[in-house]
């Protein structure tokens, strides 16, 4: 439970230097009408923050096993395509992954059999989930590596096919070594979720910019801001701990 | 005249420039029993892996029963279904029970229901006399067990051709003769086996023809009782002195 005291610690400590800086915090004190107000303004960017890196991270789950799978294959030409992808992906800074996915892809799409709008939170899906997909791939691919060769043979001598192998033997053990890498993909994927507020989606940090536009509390705010993240944080961490353990205790080895 | 249940014909392996395998001939008949040995890093396993394409050989013919192994998905999985194999390492599937190792072949690959995969697995546990560790996993059991399960492992795909590669070779002695009768069962019972081992005892045994490997190529064959008074080879009679001596 100790990471939940940093919590306890953060207000006494921005408090006490309160009134010589001149902290306002009046902006987000929720026993006054005002400040409550603003308090429910800025938590209603949770959902959308939340399913936004939600989205991402299932997307990009499934997106980065289907890209891991010819990184282990045995043909050159399939690595090579692994490979590509993981370098073109990972070198593309996430702004301009939002810009382009935004702006770009729907001029792209224009008048071919997939146009569809994209409003920012779909943008935002596809833009961390690309992005992110080259790092879960990469921890994919780790993780089924580690199991090791006399699995796979041993599940093909019973006739499997490869799917059958990844999907009843491989995946399953691997799983246990994934999960932690992944978790830690997915607190990633939630603090980036803040740069799709540039196009305008509402979720957590869009709102404290636009709080801050008409109170000029920017400290306060984005103080507030951080805390927002740093709960949701700590829920994912715990969250992810509770399952590693449940993982650990049916499976005996 | 009926067909053989395994031919190779001129086979060659390499391994990047190492030439692994040279110019490999063997037939095997319908119901044979082959024991092949010789010294470490002579190809054995790499002989047997072939027979059910865990390896690719580059030049040669390998035929089982009567199926040529080709490039293809087709040929690859027709053989595989004849031709089982027991490992070294057991292999078995850790997160699964011994009893879901044995049913997931016939599940996954033979389509059977689960109730009928679930007697059949029962059956081959029998088989190889360890019904009652059906729900421990595979760690819980000795390495004895373990190579047991591996078996019925495979069986429980009813092939007609079983290869063993060293099946005992990582077990401690007291567990040796558990899995070897187990073995010799299946072999009175008409199996067509291929065993990679060094047991002589049980070659001398069931084996209706001895290969005799050194550096990539079959040395020697014969049968055990030419095979073990009178080699013709000096590579093979240091090998069996070695071997025997101790
Ligand atoms: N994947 C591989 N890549 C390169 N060389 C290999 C590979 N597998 C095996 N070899 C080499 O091929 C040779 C034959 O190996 P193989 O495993 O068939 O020998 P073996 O007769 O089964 O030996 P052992 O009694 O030690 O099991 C060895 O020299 C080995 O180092
Ligand atoms: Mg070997």
């Amino acid at each position: 439970m100790r990471p939940w005291a940093l919590l306890l610690v953060l207000p006494l400590l921005l408090g006490g230097c309160g009134s010589s800086s001149g902290w306002g915090w009046y902006v987000i004190d929720p026993t006054t009408e005002g400040g409550w107000t603003n308090v429910r303004f800025l938590i209603a960017g949770y959902p959308s923050t939340i399913y936004i890196s939600l989205l991402a991270a299932a997307i990009s789950i499934v997106l980065g096993l289907v890209v891991s799978l010819p990184g282990l294959s045995s043909r050159r030409w399939l690595r090579w395509i692994n490979r590509i992808y993981i370098e073109f992906i990972r070198s593309i800074p996430l702004l301009p992954m939002i810009f382009w996915v935004y702006f770009g892809l729907p001029l792209l799409l224009k008048g071919s059999w997939v146009e569809f709008p994209l409003d920012p939170f779909w943008a935002g899906v596809i833009a961390l989930a690309l992005s992110d997909s080259a790092f879960t791939s990469e921890i994919f691919r780790a993780g089924i590596q580690s199991i090791g060769r006399g699995q796979t043979e041993a599940a093909q001598t019973i006739g499997l096919t490869y799917f059958q192998t990844m999907r009843y033997v491989i995946l399953p053990q691997a799983i246990r070594r994934i999960l932690p890498p992944l978790a830690n993909q997915f607190i990633y994927i939630v603090k980036m979720s803040a740069l799709v507020s540039v196009i305008g989606l509402q979720e957590l940090t869009r709102r404290a910019n636009d709080l801050n536009t008409t109170e000029y509390r920017a400290l306060e705010i984005y103080t507030f801001l951080i805390v927002e993240y740093l709960v949701l944080v700590l829920i994912i961490s715990q969250a992810v701990r509770w399952l590693e353990r449940r993982m650990g205790s049916d499976e005996r080895r | 005249m009926t067909e053989a249940a395994i031919e190779l014909a001129g086979v060659n392996k390499w391994f990047g420039e190492f030439h692994v395998l040279k110019d490999i001939n063997l037939t095997v008949a319908q119901g044979e029993r082959v024991v092949i040995c010789g010294p470490s890093g002579s190809g054995k396993s790499t002989v047997v892996r072939c027979i059910n394409r865990l390896e690719t050989h580059e030049q040669g013919l390998i035929r089982v029963d009567g199926i040529e192994l080709r490039d293809d998905a087709a040929s690859i999985r027709a053989i595989r279904a004849e031709v089982g194999m027991v490992f070294q390492q057991f292999n078995l599937f850790p997160h699964l029970t011994v009893l879901e190792n044995v049913m997931l072949g016939p599940v996954k690959a033979r389509g059977l229901k689960r109730a009928e995969a679930e007697a059949r697995a029962r059956k081959y546990l029998e088989r190889v006399r360890i019904p009652e560790q059906a729900d421990k996993r595979p760690a819980q059991l000795s390495g004895g067990q373990q190579q047991r399960v591996a078996i019925a492992r495979s069986l429980a795909m009813e092939p007609r051709i079983m290869l063993f590669d060293e099946p005992t070779s990582a077990l401690d002695p007291e567990m040796i003769s558990e899995v070897l009768e187990v073995m010799v069962e299946l072999a009175e019972e008409g199996m067509t086996m291929i065993v990679v081992t060094h047991e002589m005892g049980f070659a001398r045994r069931v084996a209706d023809k001895m290969v005799f490997m050194d550096a990539g190529e079959i040395v020697e064959t014969g049968t055990p009782a030419e095979f073990f008074s009178a080699p013709k080879s000096e590579r093979c009679r240091t090998f069996l002195d070695q071997i025997l001596s101790h």
